[in-house]
């Protein structure tokens, strides 16, 4: 059982798949979220794939400053991730606001809305920057029990 | 065919055993070769396995017990049909298999993509269905040229035995016949530039859209049998040469499907995605010409006698 658990968290940490959303951001954070994908970047070598369905991801990354019409695409698509998953807010707007700050049309910071686990500031952050968010959203990833798996229950009682 | 050896070549090799580890060799070869045609890096060969294990590892989504009975079963009765369609190739020299076998692997051949169309509608997802209705409108034009080629090698070779088609003397009707399902290949994996029904970026991952955790594992394992049920098939009806030692056999089989498994790749990172309308011209057209060519040799063996 021990050792399902380390394949488990080794296969975790070797093959996160992101889905990116926009939540009413100026698209800034988005070209640079595109970067990493490049060859220059290329996120792919370390399991990183950008996947088009929620159901199918493990990391939500989310920019932009949740408007009030994005909100309701924000929840729906956190509900359709199955568990284990990460929010990773990307850029200042996720995490503040920014600019947009105060604005009615505004219903963020994202933290109000979910739980977030890693945050990475930047106006827009650079794609070394984001791909560390990444790291670190890897790893709480991979630390994750999941209980609602019959398999993982099992191995957590 | 016995029980014994029935058994063997199901679960160990071109079976489970075998055909498992390929797949996933074969799925990460595909990643791998896109990524440095553009320049990139590329995943390392574990990949999809990881992959495999991590989505086998997540929370099932809780559906009614009939929708939840669907999306299980449909990937599992894929991968089944994927490895028993493995199991029916006559690879090695010995291999007798038994009458009409032919019939059967066809039918195999078809069952993943029937069930891609019945998870699209049980999914009840919007992109599923519009992948569901492309895979199935795919499918008719595809399997039009394919089954006539395998009409025409079958006619040629007097038996719908595997075996006897694929030791039968090389000829027009053959080359004509592995050409036609070699084109039909790419549409069958869902390749580019024939990825219409699973197009990305369009209709996100088509049917798959919905399935989540071990359902899309499921799901990627049924993808990578098929790479290698129907490159194995391209392979055995190709070569009407067998080396007699099982060890030469199990080279030549792997080899030559490792490099239709890097042909089609190619082509697939080398051109874009064409539409349904375009994809179902040119298997009508230039699938069914070529497949009406084997067809007309396999039934009146005279003319090839006669243009020789």
């Amino acid at each position: 059982m021990r050792l399902i658990q380390k394949l488990v968290r080794m296969a975790r940490l070797r093959s996160p798949w992101l889905f990116h959303l926009n939540t009413g951001g100026c698209n800034g954070c988005d070209i640079e979220f595109s970067a990493c994908l490049t060859p220059r970047y290329d996120v792919e070598q370390a399991g990183i794939l950008l996947v088009g369905s929620p159901r199918h991801a493990d990391i939500l990354c989310v920019t932009g400053p949740v408007t009030r019409g994005t909100r309701v695409a924000l929840e729906a698509i956190y509900a359709q991730m199955s568990e284990p998953k990460v929010v990773v807010a990307l850029g200042n707007c996720p995490a503040t606001c920014d600019v947009f700050a105060g604005s009615p049309a505004i219903d963020g910071p994202l933290d109000r809305i979910l739980p977030v686990d890693v945050y990475v500031p930047g106006c827009p952050p650079r794609p070394n920057d984001l791909i560390k968010g990444v790291a670190q959203a890897v790893a709480i990833l991979a630390d994750q029990r999941t209980r609602e798996h019959p398999i993982m229950e099992r191995m957590n009682p | 065919m016995n029980w014994e050896k029935a058994i063997l070549s199901l679960f160990v090799f071109p079976g489970l055993l075998y055909a498992v580890p390929m797949a996933w060799l074969v799925l990460w070869l595909e990643r791998k070769l896109r990524a440095r045609m553009q320049g990139r890096i590329g995943p390392p060969f574990y990949q999809p396995f990881f992959d495999f294990v991590k989505l086998m590892a997540k929370q099932q989504v809780h559906r009614s017990n009939f929708d939840s009975l669907f999306m299980m079963g449909l990937p599992l009765v894929a991968v089944a049909a994927g490895l028993l369609a493995l199991a029916l190739l006559p690879i090695s020299s010995d291999s007798k298999g038994f009458a009409g076998d032919l019939v059967l692997l066809v039918a195999f051949l078809e069952v993943p993509s029937l069930c891609s169309v019945l998870a699209g509608f049980a999914s009840r997802s919007i992109f599923g269905q519009v992948g569901a209705t492309r895979e199935a409108i795919l499918s008719v034009t595809y399997n039009l040229p394919f089954l006539t080629a395998v009409v025409a090698l079958a006619s040629s070779a007097h038996s719908l035995r595997l075996v006897d088609i694929a030791m039968a003397p090389a000829g027009g009707v053959r080359f004509f016949a592995v050409l036609t399902i070699c084109l039909c290949l790419p549409v069958k994996l869902r390749l580019n530039p024939f990825s219409v029904s699973n197009a990305e970026q369009e209709i996100y991952s088509g049917s798959e859209t919905e399935f989540s955790g071990p359902q899309l594992a499921m799901w990627e394992l049924a993808h990578g049998l098929e790479w290698m049920a129907l490159t194995g098939l391209v392979v055995c009806l190709g070569l009407n040469f067998r080396t007699g030692t099982w060890i030469g056999d199990f080279v030549i089989y792997t080899g030559f499907s490792l490099v239709l498994v890097i042909l089609l790749t190619i082509l697939a990172t080398g051109t874009a995605r064409l539409k349904l309308k375009q994809a179902a011209r040119f298997y009508w057209r230039w699938g069914m010409g070529l497949a009406l060519v084997a067809l007309i040799l396999g039934v009146f063996p005279g003319i090839e006698r006669f243009i020789r």
